[in-house]
């Protein structure tokens, strides 16, 4: 029971990052038709922020001791933080708390990366080919990632949780397990809430706003609400520019979880495209729904019980559920009538 | 028409036959020279393959830099660097056999097909004469194989897996880089010492090559120490997120944690083992532990204080105090302003001990230079005296065992030496690993 609940957290807990970046790709198809290859990338810079303010954080002021020197003869660099020197142990604290900090970074620069995107490249290709935009995203993400490389480097950079979110949270016992039955990492619970807020939010805006609702009709029938003398082009930009904070915020978040490099973001895309066909092209509450799904699924695959009876199993099983919703529903678990059916 | 049509069927099949007739036994014959690549001019062009992007760009960098401080020394540039310790004193700092050294560089990417490619492109176009390099066991074997049919010499970078000198050894192919079964037979008396012999290990292996290989060289010598193995879980290459190959560590019942990780996946498995909390778990009424076999010091800085007490082997590492050592650290720190690491250390080793081979057998000939490097005793390279065995091309030299330091002093001081194991204790006969020589090709 203990195994099925952490498997069970685990799926949730990858799910919601699935979900935060599937959630953003679908609105993105849904608004503009446009099937965005560069998202997994806008997840990744949204990691970058977190380490860019890290980095900022730690800024050193280097001076030599002439009395020390190194293995290779020169004199030892003695390395302290501006803000430390600045500030103290206020200073510190910043240090400490530089990832949740990075939020209030990531938002202007993922919204702003979001609207000149769309305006710079891809409102081009609009009315062009799937495939040619997959190409034209594709290959945008790649430069993104080359670019965050060259400066980066290629190795993953780790960005510690806070101090205070560092350790385990003894779930089991709270439920009445045993001791350490069922121990999981603070910060993977806060990412899981995070996911859920963020959710929550994105869908309160679509709904409850009056900004949120001509963009759904929008979506419906861009061409009715046009005719209304409406700047419908504008507001899928600003959409645009959501969806990649949405992005941003999954990445930031979960840099202590995985420590980032320039290559995250490809290595959740291809999941994330699955997590919206399966949950249906366009539909929002399908892709949160596949995306903890199939982060479930994934958990559950992984365990040594499931893997001794079809091995290799947890590499496929993702895979074979959008083979199947293809087969049987090609629209989607949620998705509307029509899309994607001929 | 059906003339016309049948005359055009020949003709094209005729071309086709006479085209790979001629060209078949071009892709890798040097039809005026005595062996492959002769260097004829004042030069002679060595081929680095490294990994200049993808996820080992930095280790393939480091390699870089120390390929490029080797080719200086050679050369009789800069301050000679381990050159001065090197007990074979053939080298004069007057470039090989009266030519000076110069390279060509490729991007393996860390994939076999892109490795073969760039080193092939190397051997083919640029004339290089060696090809050496790499920071993958996947690749070193495909390369290796690539240089075994081209005629030139392969001196592998790093690479850890015993296959590369056991099953898929090949007689053009040289490693100075320690292997799986040296990490088993160095680690488990320390680990024995330290944790007891009453221990239950559940390993998580990356599903390649060189997982497999260091899996069962670690099971091999944990088990022979009294160690049981709970379970062995293949995980996939780059998973990024190991929590559901982790969870299930928790109640196995095992206390150790075998992470067969190298790179990224290291990093982010042991952060992640880290976070749920493993290390400061009691099982069995013991504290849990973790064991990362293959240490290098790049990936030991991503995985930040996380490596603090966490035992491991590693092929070389910049705190040690011998001439070599000293000498490589100061040439290279003062060259790039920090110290190098093992991968830089391995494939300078490489070039000198290639350079110097050619110059002690008087010709760039692969199978003259082969037997130069056969049963090959030196010291004075940073870990000791060492032999290139004859009989599997695998040097032999004492194995380090390294551990998280507590107490780092810089962001470079992450490991220490914790052990220095002795070669006799790591050697095993070149039979054991199974596979063949062949015969030398000179192209």
């Amino acid at each position: 029971m203990d195994a099925f609940l952490l498997q069970v957290l685990n799926g949730l807990d990858k799910g919601g990052a699935y979900a935060l970046i599937a959630l953003g790709l679908t609105l993105v198809f849904g608004t503009l038709g446009v099937v965005n290859f560069a998202h997994g990338a806008l997840f990744m810079l949204g990691a970058f922020c977190a380490v860019t303010l890290k980095s900022l954080f730690t800024m050193e002021k280097v001076t030599l001791d002439p009395d020390k020197l190194t293995a290779w003869g020169t004199p030892m660099e003695i390395r302290t933080p501006y803000v430390v020197e600045l500030f103290g142990d206020f200073g510190n604290t910043l240090i400490n708390l530089s990832v949740p900090l990075s939020i209030l970074l990531a938002i202007p620069i993922m919204l702003l990366i979001g609207v000149v995107m769309e305006r710079g490249l891809i409102r081009h290709f609009y009315k062009r080919l799937h495939a040619e935009q997959i190409l034209v995203t594709f290959g945008l993400a790649i430069v993104l990632q080359e670019i965050v490389k060259a400066q980066f480097g290629a190795n993953p950079i780790p960005q510690p949780a806070p101090a205070m979110f560092a350790g385990s949270a003894d779930i089991g016992l709270m439920l009445g397990f045993a001791e350490n039955a069922v121990v999981y990492p603070w910060w993977r619970i806060i990412y899981l809430l995070f996911a859920a807020v963020v959710i929550g939010l994105v869908f309160a805006f679509l709904q409850f706003t009056t900004f949120g609702m001509v963009v759904r009709a929008g979506m419906a029938d861009r061409e009715t609400v046009g005719l209304l003398s409406i700047d419908i082009d504008r507001r899928f930009t600003i959409v645009f520019g959501i969806a990649a904070v949405v992005a941003g915020l999954a990445g930031v978040m979960y840099t202590p979880i995985l420590s980032p490099d320039y290559h995250m973001g490809m290595d959740f895309l291809v999941l994330s495209f699955v997590v919206v066909v399966v949950g249906g092209m366009g539909s929002l509450p399908g892709a949160v729904a596949a995306g903890f799904l199939l982060g479930i699924l994934q958990s559950f695959a992984s365990m040594n019980e499931v893997k001794s009876l079809l091995p290799g199993i947890d590499q496929i099983v993702i895979y074979l559920i959008a083979v199947v919703v293809l087969l049987v529903r090609p629209r989607g678990l949620l998705g509307r009538k029509g899309v994607m059916e001929s | 028409m059906s003339k016309i049509n049948d005359s055009r069927r020949t003709f094209l099949k005729t071309s086709a036959a006479i085209g790979v007739g001629v060209s078949a036994p071009l892709i890798f014959t040097n039809a005026h020279a005595a062996y492959r690549n002769e260097p004829k001019g004042s030069t002679v062009t060595f081929g680095f393959n490294v990994p200049q992007t993808g996820a080992y760009a930095d280790e393939g960098a480091d390699e870089l830099r120390a390929y490029q401080l080797a080719v200086q020394h050679i050369n009789g540039e800069g301050d000679g660097g381990m050159l001065n310790t090197f007990s074979s004193k053939a080298l004069k700092g007057n470039g090989i056999n009266g030519k000076k050294v110069v390279y060509v560089t490729g991007d393996t990417q860390t994939k076999s097909d892109a490795a073969r490619a760039s080193a092939k492109r190397m051997i083919e176009k640029d004339g290089a004469i060696m090809i050496t390099g790499g920071s993958s066991s996947g690749v070193a074997i495909a390369v290796q194989g690539l240089c075994q049919e081209a005629g030139v010499i392969f001196m592998a970078g790093l690479t850890h897996s015993n296959d590369t000198t056991g099953k898929d050894k090949r007689a053009n192919g040289f490693r100075h880089f320690f292997n799986t079964e040296m990490s088993g037979a160095a680690l488990a008396p320390v680990l024995k010492n330290a944790y007891g012999t009453d221990r239950t290990a559940y390993h998580l292996t990356a599903d390649y090559t060189w997982g497999w290989s260091q899996e069962g060289s670690i099971k091999k010598y944990t088990e022979a120490i009294g160690w049981k193995t709970a379970a062995a879980v293949r995980t996939p290459l780059g998973a990024g997120d190991f929590s559901q190959y982790i969870t299930p560590v928790l109640n196995s019942g095992a206390d150790v944690l075998v992470l067969n990780h190298y790179g990224k996946d290291m990093v982010n498995s042991l952060t992640q083992a880290v976070q749920f909390g493993l290390r400061d778990k009691e099982v069995n009424g013991k504290k849990f532990e973790i064991v990362v076999p293959l240490y290098s010091r790049l990936m030991a800085q991503g995985a930040g204080a996380n490596v603090k007490g966490i035992f491991g082997s590693t092929n070389w590492h910049w705190s040690l105090p011998d001439a070599g050592s000293q000498a490589f650290v100061k040439s290279f720190g003062q060259a790039y302003g920090f110290p190098p690491s093992q991968a830089a250390h391995t494939t300078y080793c490489q070039a000198l001990l290639y350079a110097d081979a050619c110059q002690r057998a008087g010709t760039f000939m692969p199978s003259e230079v082969g037997k130069a490097l056969e049963g090959f005793k030196f010291d004075g390279l940073g870990n000791g005296p060492t032999e290139y065995r004859a009989d599997d091309h695998q040097c032999f030299k004492d194995v380090l065992v390294v551990q998280g330091k507590e107490n780092p002093t810089s962001k470079f001081d992450v490991l220490e030496v914790v052990e220095v194991t002795p070669r006799a204790q790591v050697e095993y006969p070149a039979s054991m690993l199974g596979g063949d020589l062949g015969p030398y090709n000179n192209g």
